[in-house]
């Protein structure tokens, strides 16, 4: 396990290096001067020359890179140049939005999925595995955004149970602010959700082939008791690898759906700072994420190959 | 005439109805190219959001462009997007397997990494870096999207094409004086383009979701040329006044996607019995 742990640990340190390098070069590939492209043509050259200077533009890109790395191995992402703040605090001040955010999507995922999943593979080839697959069907096809589109049109424009966006704040309480990612939380789970029931049928079905499980039924356990009690546990393990592989889709997931609700998480960060050329912004927040998905993808390798031996062996 | 229908008959179900949504789509992209009911940029501010009627069959948007109009020429650019994304993908993904697949060891250990980086980025992620260093357009959605696909293909291809080299007939070719790169060609490609392609069909999926995605948010095809997730975003600014201009561009996304998935599974159960489900599913 030691090798294993150690070995999943390189990678991910090797990965999250490549990935700060690629954005780096994607950046500095920029047609022009970036000062220029961020501030615009309308600029002082005096404005421009100081934004140079803050963003190191005059040094070489080795030591711009060091730099820039080093920085952020230290907290500090750089200054964004639309707010006036340090990135870190920026961030910092979205992800109390986007954490919550996708937690709560993540817990209305694995709680559709996992019973939807088990059920269908209690009921193969009757009704109710008909009805649940086609939810997946649809489920996959339905884009999040559109989904989203239609809650506010069905629970905001029509019934007005709840506001059709914005964010009141945590400062607000509890509810009100839960009540605000609700909506966009249901969004961002349904393709989610789809996906994990599809996932969780072929793995419950796969296991109620395993000779255990037909002792326990043969022994005389009900049904029910046989999928909780030995197929569920045994499942649980491609259920949780692919949970922890849709983080990386509900990192994108979330950028679009905040945008549809216009929360001001981290996806909606992003978004603007596009359109206020905030490039700093951009290459932090890019990076903080595609870190943030190499390492949950690496911790949940680790945490499968602790509780099913098989995967650090074939490694 | 018998035998056809008998034929179609032992098709599944999924290949059969993946194939008509899809046929769909695509036959309205090509009608596209032909007639529209008016032309998709045409602006009329005095027909600004008119209801579904006899005129105007799915209404008006806020421009008073015909919004079906606006859905089959959608099409048209949604299933380019589409495709070029997953033919850019496939043409830098699938050769990578394969060289992993043939180079053991060191080649395989590149590929993984190489596609552990590409997963760093999900597709949405790449298409926002691209455009901040690029801007925005329907090439770097190409781009990001293709770059996405590119690490899925090498990875389905080289799974499929180390089952291949541990076959008997592979190993007799080697055993014959073939060299690597002549038992790819003749052997391994042709035996992996299946799954290649039951891939292909569910990234063409993906690929149109995306590019919705990235549309609605602005970054992707550009207007005046019509997009789905464009139409969208526009209508979701009227929702309290025409509700159901936020329907129709939507429906034909799900459909699209719904149509490709579909076949894809067919295609799969088609190809590799031992996959098949029951019916639909």
């Amino acid at each position: 396990m030691l090798a294993f742990l150690v070995r999943r640990l390189l990678t991910l340190a090797l990965t999250a290096w490549l990935a700060t390098l690629v954005v780096f070069a994607v950046l500095e590939a920029i047609p022009g001067d970036p000062a220029l492209v961020m501030l615009g043509t309308s600029a002082q050259p005096e404005a421009v020359a100081a934004l140079r200077a803050q963003m190191g533009l005059d040094r070489p890109w080795p030591v711009r890179y060091a730099g820039w790395v080093g920085g952020m191995l230290h907290g500090d992402f750089g200054t964004s140049l639309t707010y006036a703040r340090p990135v870190a605090g920026l961030v910092a001040d979205r992800l109390a939005i986007t954490l919550p955010l996708a937690g709560l999507a993540l817990i209305l995922s694995a709680g559709i999925a996992i019973p939807l999943g088990l059920f269908a593979a209690g009921r193969q080839g009757r009704a109710g595995d008909w009805a649940v697959m086609a939810f997946g069907q649809m489920g996959i096809a339905v884009p999040g955004f559109w989904f989203a589109i239609l809650l506010i049109l069905l629970f905001s424009v029509r019934l007005g149970w709840f506001s059709a966006g914005g964010f009141p704040g945590w400062e607000a309480g509890a509810g009100p602010a839960l009540k605000a990612l609700l909506l966009p939380a249901v969004a961002l789970a349904l393709p989610e959700a789809a996906i994990l029931a599809r996932i969780t049928r072929t793995a419950a079905l796969d296991t109620l082939r395993e000779e255990y499980v037909r002792t326990a039924v043969a022994k005389g356990l009900p049904r029910r008791v046989v999928l909780r009690r030995h197929v569920l546990p045994n499942a649980l393990i491609p259920v949780a690898t692919i949970l922890g592989l849709q983080f990386s889709f509900l990192v994108a997931g979330a950028v679009v759906v905040e945008n549809v609700f216009t929360l001001p998480g981290l996806g909606r960060l992003l978004y603007q700072a596009i359109g206020q050329h905030d490039l700093i912004v951009v290459q932090s927040v890019v990076v903080l994420l595609a870190v943030t998905v190499v390492t949950v993808n690496a911790l949940v390798d680790i945490a499968c190959a602790a509780i099913d031996p098989r995967p650090r062996v074939t490694a | 005439m018998r035998g056809f229908v008998r034929r179609l008959r032992r098709l599944p179900v999924s290949l059969l109805l993946g194939g008509l949504l899809t046929a769909l789509v695509v036959g309205a992209a090509l009608l596209s190219l032909a007639w529209t009911p008016f032309p998709a940029e045409q602006v009329r501010v005095v027909a600004r959001l008119r209801p579904p009627g006899p005129v105007h069959w799915l209404g008006t948007d806020h421009f008073g462009r015909d919004v079906l109009s606006m859905i089959l020429v959608g099409a048209r650019n949604s299933l380019a997007v589409g495709a070029a994304a997953v033919a850019l993908g496939a043409l830098l993904g699938v050769p990578l397997g394969l060289a992993a697949s043939a180079w053991g060891r060191w080649g395989d250990e590149a590929v993984a990494r190489l596609g552990d980086l590409l997963f760093a980025f999900p597709a949405v992620l790449t298409a926002i870096l691209l455009t901040a260093a690029l801007g925005a357009g329907a090439v770097n959605v190409v781009l990001a999207l293709g770059l996405f696909n590119a690490a899925v293909f090498a990875r389905v291809a080289r799974g499929a094409a180390l089952a291949v080299w541990r076959r008997d007939f592979v190993r007799a070719a080697l055993a014959l004086g073939r060299g690597p790169l002549s038992v790819t060609l003749v052997h391994v490609l042709p035996n992996i383009a299946g799954v290649v392609i039951v891939q292909g069909t569910v990234l063409f999926a993906v690929a149109v979701l995306n590019e919705a995605a990235l549309s609605y948010l602005g970054l992707g095809i550009q207007p005046p040329s019509p997009s789905w997730g464009k139409m969208l975003g526009d209508a979701q600014t009227f929702l309290f006044t025409s509700p159901l201009q936020a329907i129709f561009p939507g429906a034909a996304i799900a459909v699209t996607v719904l149509g490709l998935n579909l076949l894809g599974d067919g295609l799969r159960d088609a190809l590799d019995p031992r996959h098949r489900s029951a019916g639909l599913l």
